[in-house]
């Protein structure tokens, strides 16, 4: 008896010969390119894609409905877990959502910590990206130098927070912890080192042959697409536009910040790789500002508002009414004003929205999270259509995406 | 006894204890006409279509419009307004309140550096005009909220399933479908491999392999203290080495006792 339900053996009815010598391609969900659980069907005219359809939920947790379960305080760390190559970034969008939602101010110091974690997160991604595209095209000299720079990197975080991926170092109100002694200089002799290893990975890649005739005008995606398809972060910016959030609606301290932002007309693959290594080198210059900054600010690292955000710990521990109001923010949660919020923040893969709809329970009534990524593979479909199967691989690893912020 | 009422519109996780005097809080709703540029585009969008309610919260434009008018809404915000770029779009799901899903499109204005956020309500089993024709960045959104929500979207030239399985029951964003997943969930996959004659011979799916079973005695697990099965347990330490006993060739046997662990880094 043929039973509906019951999995074949073969891939999903797709006819993989097909009469017109086309051939469909299954690419992934588990292929080393595909960074992550990215399924493609692929339809293939000799070596050429014809069509290309993206299947994604491969990764699915579905955060959104755990968010709907969980406190304010719970779900940060859920966050981590969605771009995990830049972990504060997304701890970071999150608590600002809930602080712009509560309308909480967070004092300076904690400003800087912040903004400090949230570049040295964009070199740590950027280095990633950089160091596994390498590998996908072919280089892999770049990939152990990206990766051993990424780990002083990540080195650096633990120092902070202990943990190197997943981080939670940001928290609703401002972080939990000052920087520890020594962090500083350890900074500052990192990045002083930076300027000279990205000398050195465009000095590989930039004139190399295979790197150029791989990258150039391979992914191109226009003005107008990369709007409409909702692109952002470099992609946007390797198509001529001149957006970053940072810049353009300045969160954190980037308003005191003197930075460039640059952006490309090239709107290929090489453009965009330009634009890469450029960016690392203002994070560089951002992370320098911000280790002068640090020194004049006051001791405090998170927000007076007894009744959202948990006294200090000495207060809890001395003071009766501290301890109460901690023991009712644990076991309840805060109840946020009743409203919604949208919160956009430039990740390292772009823009990174949090929209809370609150309806004044500790529970958020609905999250939804625009995640980059997300836009960014919805676009593959149109943009592998011409290009050669051996470009997909370079186009994926170029698009910069990352599978737990997509399927969320 | 009487059984404890259960809301099966909400099957959320609500708070368990809520202060009688507790007033919610709103986020004030500021007028329209109290920022310059919003004011201008209320006015145009006003003279052509019929707007509800208009507010700004939090710095953002809030336009509640006729779900009918969403099409036209929004390629008038593209084309004349200039809010070219549809960042995010999804559902509420008011369907407990009102039997109403509330639509919301986050739009951006590059050029006048502001946020706008259109809003309907349609009714369950209406659906609503696709808009991947103005924005294409709508293709994937609305398949998602058609996934998730199960809000209905027509004319979308291909409207599935984009993150659960295409033979899925259910939209699990909504509040009617519980957390751990509904019947037709927990029974996914053994349906699907099997058929649905298992599931008795298989049993339910076990989802969280770091479960512990505190009924069952036999097989209770404790990390280092290992002991066969059915056996009692043990306060004698286990000691695991992870390798054949006859060793490899060519490698040294791994010995956690004679191994140096390093405190800083080479």
């Amino acid at each position: 008896m043929q039973q509906v339900n019951r999995l074949k053996p073969f891939f999903e009815n797709l006819n993989f010969d097909r009469d017109d010598n086309r051939m469909v391609v299954n690419f992934g969900p588990q292929h080393p390119s595909a960074h992550g659980q990215l399924r493609l069907i692929l339809e293939l005219d000799g070596e050429q894609v014809k069509k290309a359809i993206p299947d994604i939920g491969y990764l699915h947790r579905g955060m959104e409905k755990m968010a709907e379960n969980m406190i304010y305080n719970e779900f940060l760390p859920t966050t981590d877990r969605m771009d995990y190559i830049a972990a504060t970034s997304n701890n970071y969008g999150y608590a600002l959502a809930v602080e712009k939602l509560i309308g909480l101010e967070v004092p300076r110091r904690a400003k800087v910590i912040r903004t400090m974690l949230l570049e040295i997160n964009r070199i740590i991604s950027h280095l990633f990206w950089l160091a596994t595209h390498a590998l996908d095209v072919g280089a892999m000299t770049v990939f152990l130098y990206c990766f051993r720079e990424r780990e002083f990197a990540m080195d650096l975080m633990e120092d902070y927070c202990g943990a190197r991926l997943t981080h939670s170092s940001v928290r609703i109100g401002g972080v939990p912890l000052d920087l520890p002694e020594g962090w500083l200089e350890k900074l500052g002799v990192y990045i002083s080192q930076m300027h000279k290893n990205i000398a050195d990975y465009e000095g590989l890649l930039d004139q190399n042959r295979i790197w150029k005739m791989r990258l150039e005008d391979v992914g191109i995606i226009s003005k107008e697409d990369a709007i409409s398809w909702g692109c952002s972060g470099i992609v946007l910016r390797g198509s001529g536009v001149q957006w970053d959030i940072r810049k353009e609606e300045p969160y954190e301290l980037y308003d005191e910040l003197d930075f460039d932002v640059p952006y490309s007309d090239r709107c290929d693959s090489y453009g965009r790789y330009k634009l890469y290594m450029e960016e690392m080198r203002q994070s560089i210059r951002i992370l320098r500002q911000l280790s002068d900054m640090y020194k004049d600010t006051e001791p405090d690292i998170m927000a007076h508002a007894p009744q959202y955000i948990s006294a200090p710990k000495e207060q809890i521990m001395t003071q009766n009414y501290s301890l109460m109001q901690h023991f009712v923010l644990v076991t309840q949660g805060m109840r946020p004003p009743k409203g919604e919020v949208y919160a956009a923040t430039e990740s390292p893969k772009g823009e990174l929205g949090f929209y809370i709809n609150s309806e004044g329970d500790p529970y958020p009534y609905r999250l939804k999270v625009r995640a980059p990524s997300f836009w960014h593979t919805s676009i593959l479909q149109q943009l592998l259509v011409g290009h050669y199967i051996a470009d997909v691989t370079a186009i994926i690893g170029n698009l910069n995406i990352v599978f737990g912020e997509i399927d969320r | 006894m009487m059984r404890e009422y259960k809301n099966r519109k909400n099957v959320q996780k609500k708070a368990y204890y809520n202060d009688r005097f507790y007033v919610v809080p709103n986020i004030p709703k500021e007028d329209p006409n109290s920022d310059e540029i919003f004011s201008k585009d209320y006015k145009e969008l006003k003279k052509h279509f019929q707007i509800k309610e208009a507010y700004i919260q939090r710095g953002q434009l809030v336009i509640i419009i006729k779900p009918e008018d969403n099409k036209k809404v929004l390629s008038f915000l593209k084309d004349e307004l200039d809010y070219t770029f549809l960042s995010e779009m999804s559902a509420n799901d008011y369907l407990e309140q009102s039997g109403e899903f509330e639509i919301f499109y986050q739009l951006l204005s590059m050029n006048k550096r502001k946020r706008l956020r259109l809003k309907c309500r349609i009714k369950e089993k209406s659906a609503i005009e696709s808009v991947y024709t103005i924005f294409k960045s709508a293709d994937w959104a609305e398949r998602e909220m058609f996934d998730l929500m199960g809000v209905r979207v027509n004319n979308h030239y291909n409207l599935k399933r984009l993150i659960m399985p295409d033979d899925w029951h259910g939209h699990p964003l909504r509040k009617t479908y519980p957390l751990q997943g509904d019947e037709a969930a927990s029974w996914y996959e053994v349906d699907k491999i099997f058929g649905k004659e298992y599931r008795d011979i298989i049993g339910p799916e076990q989802r969280d392999p770091a479960r512990i079973d505190r009924k069952d005695t036999k097989n209770f697990i404790r990390i280092n203290h290992e002991v066969p099965y059915g056996a009692k347990p043990s306060k004698e330490k286990t000691v695991q080495e992870y390798q054949e006993e006859d060793g490899v060739f060519f490698i040294d046997e791994f010995k956690k006792d004679k191994s140096k662990v390093l405190n800083t880094r080479r």
